[in-house]
């Protein structure tokens, strides 16, 4: 357990060294801020509109960057280490396989935790310091934010290792990392778009509509942010959403964390078997 | 100690026929050894000879696919053991994460086998680099990652140490100063495996030679021993007095004497011939004015050890 410790502090340190957590959080800052201060200029006029909407255009964003920024982080997690060497020495010491894999995703999960933390936290602060009609209401829906944009992260963390433990070199995984990405915040979206659309939505039984979303750990994002506070989906679009259509928040979370410890497990039993 | 029998745990590693296979290739095959504590063994090969194998099997990183390895009285490949941190390792080329310095890298391997922070300062000292413990390892030459890889494999004064070629990129002082630490340590107890391709430095400072050739081990023993099994000759360099030379190379005929210099015969035997030689020679009263007696080096034992590799086949 000590080692664990040892390789997850060491990890967050070699981010917080390296400029990494810094950037990150100085993009999501940035971004955040443009969005709660600009984001409502398209209707024309610019201010600070409340929280709400904030919490809307920040979870639209969310659903791109911080996967695309946990797969980035994390794609050579493993297969780097093997390649520059190190993994070797590591593993002659007396560290278990899983506790390199655990002590370094946590390390990472940490590191990622803290970036979101501090940007979106700073936008926040800054709506509320600047007069937005911050409804009390409205804050558990923009911390809901934070804890899942860093539960998607976590899951993105998770495929990216196990993409690592499956690859023998850094440049395989980059590829298959982004194509994983792509598919996932993209693709599977579009594709269930069509497919709906061509068969003039009766593809899917709508009972059944819901459970398919939970295939995409960006839907079940989604699904939670935009929809499961009142106040939130006055301005996204679901308010019209029937009660039917909707998944208990409890089982969209527990679908995530289903999206962050299956990909883990995964990395452990196949790191556990690869020959160095 | 499961399995492994009482013999075999006053060893610090027993092979008992190990052979791993990669594809069709034996990478190590039917490798039998046995290092004492405290003993000294040079492992010698071509690159791909199969050195680099042989340890990764001695340290639980990959597994024979037939034979029995013991590793300081257990089987090796337990992360969780306690023997675990009794080794110590020093991969080929080996490398850190350059953002760190030498003293946090230390200190992570420190950790990760329960040692004190304080023993890294010692160890730093003992290798040199105490100077440069606070910059970043990206800086580092070769020489001085060399010294940081040696200085994490002394973490905890291991009973094992596996050394993969240690003294590629340190120059002599230093290559002086590592074979001084390594032979501290075998004093102490420690068994020292180290594999290399530089021969001459490891004549007067190993205990013990092996060969290995395409996975085989072609020989081991110590280098006398080596020496005999080689079957090399053995030279006799004789200064003959002036004028002498032709009625010395008669009475010499039936060791067929070939000239060496203007006053200088050269007569080979084989070494269980030396004494016979000696004696004949030395019935030659004033005509010889000296002898000198060149027993073949490692080069040439190594040389013919290995002479059937065919160079550049397998790299590793």
């Amino acid at each position: 357990m000590t080692a664990l410790v040892t390789i997850a502090v060491k990890e967050l340190r070699d981010g917080l060294r390296n400029r990494w957590a810094v950037t990150a959080t100085f993009v999501l800052a940035g971004l955040a801020l443009a969005l709660a201060f600009l984001g409502s200029a398209p209707t024309g006029h610019v201010g600070v509109p409340p929280l709400a909407v904030t919490v809307v255009s920040l979870a639209s964003l969310t659903v791109f960057l911080v996967p695309l920024i946990a797969i980035i982080l994390s794609y050579d997690s493993l297969v780097g280490e093997v390649e520059r060497g190190t993994m070797l020495l590591l593993l002659t010491y007396p560290v278990r396989r899983w506790e390199v894999v655990i002590g370094k995703f946590v390390g990472h999960t940490a590191l990622l935790g803290l970036a979101i933390t501090a940007g979106y936290g700073t936008a926040g602060l800054a709506i509320t310091a600047t007069g937005g009609t911050a409804v009390a209401g409205q804050w558990p829906a923009f911390v809901t934010l934070i804890v899942t944009s860093v539960a998607l992260g976590t899951a993105f963390l998770a495929l990216g290792y196990f993409i690592s433990s499956l690859v023998r070199e850094r440049a395989t995984a980059a590829g298959i990392a982004l194509a994983v990405w792509l598919m996932l915040v993209l693709l599977f979206d579009l594709g269930l778009l069509g497919f709906l659309a061509a068969t003039e939505g009766r593809g899917i039984a709508p009972g059944l509509f819901r459970w398919v979303l939970m295939l995409d750990p960006a839907d079940i994002f989604r699904l939670i942010n935009l929809a499961s506070f009142a106040e939130v989906r006055k301005y996204s679009g679901m308010a019209g959403l029937p009660a039917l259509a909707q998944v208990p928040t409890p089982v969209l979370l527990a679908g995530l964390g289903a999206w962050i410890a299956v990909p883990l497990a995964l990395t452990i039993a196949v790191f556990s078997r690869r020959s160095l | 100690m499961n399995a492994v029998p009482a013999t075999e745990t006053a060893n610090a590693v027993t092979l008992s026929g190990i052979g791993k296979r990669y594809g069709r290739y034996w990478a190590v095959d039917q490798v039998s050894l046995a290092l004492r504590p405290g003993e000294r063994l040079a492992l010698l090969g071509h690159n791909g000879a199969g050195k680099t194998t042989l340890m990764k099997l001695m340290l639980g990183l990959i597994r024979p696919d037939v034979g029995t390895i013991a590793v300081l009285g257990e089987p090796p490949g337990d992360a969780a053991s306690p023997t675990r941190r009794a080794i110590g390792f020093l991969p080929e080329n080996v490398t850190f994460h350059d953002a760190m310095t030498g003293r946090e890298t230390l200190r992570f391997y420190a950790r990760l086998k329960h040692r004190p922070d304080r023993e890294c300062r010692t160890l730093l000292d003992r290798v040199g680099l105490s100077a440069a413990a606070d910059h970043r390892v990206g800086t580092y030459s070769k020489g001085m990652r060399q010294r940081l890889g040696l200085a994490q494999a002394l973490l905890g004064d291991p009973r094992l140490l596996l050394l993969d070629e240690p003294t590629t990129g340190l120059d002599p002082a230093l290559r002086e100063a590592f074979y001084a630490i390594i032979s501290d340590l075998a004093a102490g107890g420690s068994a020292v495996l180290l594999s290399s391709h530089l021969l001459t430095e490891l004549e007067e400072r190993t205990d013990r030679i092996a060969v290995m050739n395409q996975g085989r081990l072609v020989a081991a023993g110590t280098l006398d021993q080596l020496r005999a099994d080689a079957g090399l000759p053995i030279e006799f360099r004789l200064r003959i007095a002036e004028g002498r030379l032709a009625p010395v190379a008669d009475a010499l005929a039936a060791l067929a004497p070939r000239r060496g210099g203007p006053l200088e015969l050269v007569v080979a035997c084989a070494p269980a011939d030396k004494m016979a030689v000696l004696r004949i020679v030395t019935g030659l009263g004033a005509d010889i004015g000296d002898l000198e007696i060149v027993l073949p080096g490692l080069d040439a034992i190594y040389t013919r050890f290995t002479a059937d590799a065919i160079p550049g086949e397998v790299t590793s």
